[in-house]
């Protein structure tokens, strides 16, 4: 596992509260970890702080699963 | 507005939480208030060395079983970052609560007619002032998208009736130190007349914070001389009092039409027969000072009671531990009862507990149907030397046994706000 995606997982598991096994790269926050919306929004924002890059509102959208937050943050962190 | 034809239905209380600085669950706070004890402790959980008030009453930390505070009982932890203190502690007391009463609505219909009605006086202040401080650091863009529903007082009846899909009148009081009678009497006018069948009632407040002590202590409200001592600092009608104790907590009561109460078998602890509100048209903090507002308010709760003074044997009193409020109220009773005064007792139980804001009304309206249930009047702690004699029985420092049927409490807050509700023995 990448170091993005070691610390993907261990933000995804604080935040959500939820089993860390059950954080899978292709698991979607909302669907199959239990957030809401406004937990999406917390979690991209700790991504933001954690990964020290900027995530705009409709790039955030589009991370629906811990694959897409992997993903993107690999493609834009400095 | 209203069926025509139709006469107000009753209301009962069938089940009671509270958190309160004397512990977790009503029968342990209550053993410990009639037993004398006093919740107020030195400050330990924030840095108090820049206020002049010291002491507060907090929930003490500890476990259910043993009647402490421990959120992960009570809150998935995910969940507890969400929501301000004063949400926790609703949520605490009314899960008590519910279960007490025994009600599960089983279809939708039970659900719709259940509502909650739980307020506070202030809300998430310490939330606020940790989210004024990301914004003041440069970083408005990091606030949690959980500030706001987090602060927002209604939120507490919104995470009781997520909790538990009660989708009847979802409402919040808001009136300062009177919330808690507010809500009580409006959601038990809710269900006389008609809104629904069950309320789920009371006052949430978490201001023992840094800000919330100094903004108090700002309005030369708290008590200052006594921090040495902290379970001799409220001290109601006592001639040494300086000024009330901050406290935190909240009390939830099940209100419920007597006739839902009965077909289900449920426990009746009392009935809500009177409620009056007041206001005193007079100064932004202090009262009134004939207490014209605190007498109008008592004497529009017996008149809805339909009972004479005389036939109330107990007043839980608003009774702060402040110079001139406590003597305002007590010559309000006074005028009020007349020659009757000399049957009367009178308590505040804010000596044990402190001045819990906008959970104060609940709380107390929880004690006053124990009083009633168990025939005793709890004490007021540190009543050593009144600063005025009067007729009325003011409780000192040990409970009494005596019948009690009706039982009249006050609540009384910043704005000029008054409030009185009026319990009697269960039908």
């Amino acid at each position: 596992m990448s170091e993005t995606a070691e610390k993907v997982k261990k933000i995804v598991v604080e935040h959500l509260g939820v089993d860390e096994a059950k954080v899978t790269e292709d698991a979607s926050f909302i669907d199959d970890l239990g957030a809401d919306s406004l937990d999406t929004v917390e979690l991209v924002m700790a991504f933001e702080e954690a990964f020290g890059v900027e995530i705009p509102d409709d790039a955030a959208e589009k991370i629906t699963t811990v694959k897409d937050a992997i993903a993107y943050i690999d493609g834009h962190k400095s | 507005m209203f069926a025509k034809g139709a006469a107000p239905r009753r209301v009962v209380v069938t089940g009671m939480g509270i958190a309160c600085p004397l512990g977790l669950g009503v029968e342990r706070v209550w053993q410990r208030l009639t037993g004398g004890e006093s919740g107020i402790a030195a400050i330990q959980s924030f840095d108090v060395s820049e206020l002049p008030a010291k002491v507060a009453g907090q929930v003490p930390v500890g476990t259910r079983e043993n009647g402490g505070l421990d959120l992960a009982e009570w809150i998935p932890v995910k969940d507890q970052k969400k929501m301000d203190r004063f949400i926790q502690l609703a949520i605490v007391a009314a899960v008590e609560a519910v279960e007490d009463s025994g009600w599960k609505p089983e279809d939708e219909e039970g659900r719709c007619a259940t509502g909650v009605m739980i307020g506070s006086g202030i809300g998430g202040l310490q939330t606020i002032y940790e989210a004024a401080q990301v914004v003041a650091a440069g970083r408005a863009k990091r606030i949690s998208p959980f500030f706001i529903p987090s602060a927002l007082i209604n939120l507490a009846s919104g995470h009781v009736s997520i909790r538990f899909g009660f989708k009847g009148p979802n409402h919040s009081a808001v009136t300062a130190c009177a919330t808690g009678v507010h809500a009580l009497g409006d959601a038990a006018r809710l269900i006389a007349l008609g809104d629904a069948d069950v309320m789920v009632a009371g006052g949430a407040e978490a201001a023992v914070s840094e800000i919330g002590m100094a903004g108090f202590c700002a309005s030369r409200a708290l008590s200052t001389g006594y921090n040495d001592t902290p379970t001799a600092a409220s001290r109601p009608w006592d001639e040494g009092r300086d000024g009330f104790v901050m406290g935190e907590g909240a009390g939830v009561v099940v209100l419920e039409e007597l006739e839902h109460a009965r077909k289900r078998g449920a426990k009746i602890y009392a009935e809500v027969i009177g409620y009056g509100m007041s206001g005193d048209a007079h100064h932004i903090t202090a009262p009134s000072d004939t207490g014209d507002g605190a007498f109008r308010s008592m004497r529009a709760a017996l008149h809805s009671a339909g009972v004479e003074p005389g036939e109330v044997q107990y007043v839980n009193a608003h009774g702060t531990s402040t110079p001139l409020g406590d003597d305002l109220e007590l010559g309000a009773v006074e005028r009020l009862w007349g020659d009757d005064a000399r049957t009367l007792a009178m308590s505040s139980t804010k000596s044990a507990i402190g001045h819990l804001l906008g959970a104060a009304g609940a709380v107390e309206g929880i004690f006053s149907i124990l009083a009633i249930r168990d025939g005793v009047a709890p004490p007021t702690l540190n009543l050593e030397k009144p600063s005025r004699e009067s007729a009325i029985d003011r409780v000192a420092k040990t409970a009494q046994e005596r019948p009690i049927k009706v039982a009249l409490s006050n609540s009384f807050g910043f704005g000029g706000t008054n409030a009185s509700i009026v319990f009697r023995a269960a039908p």
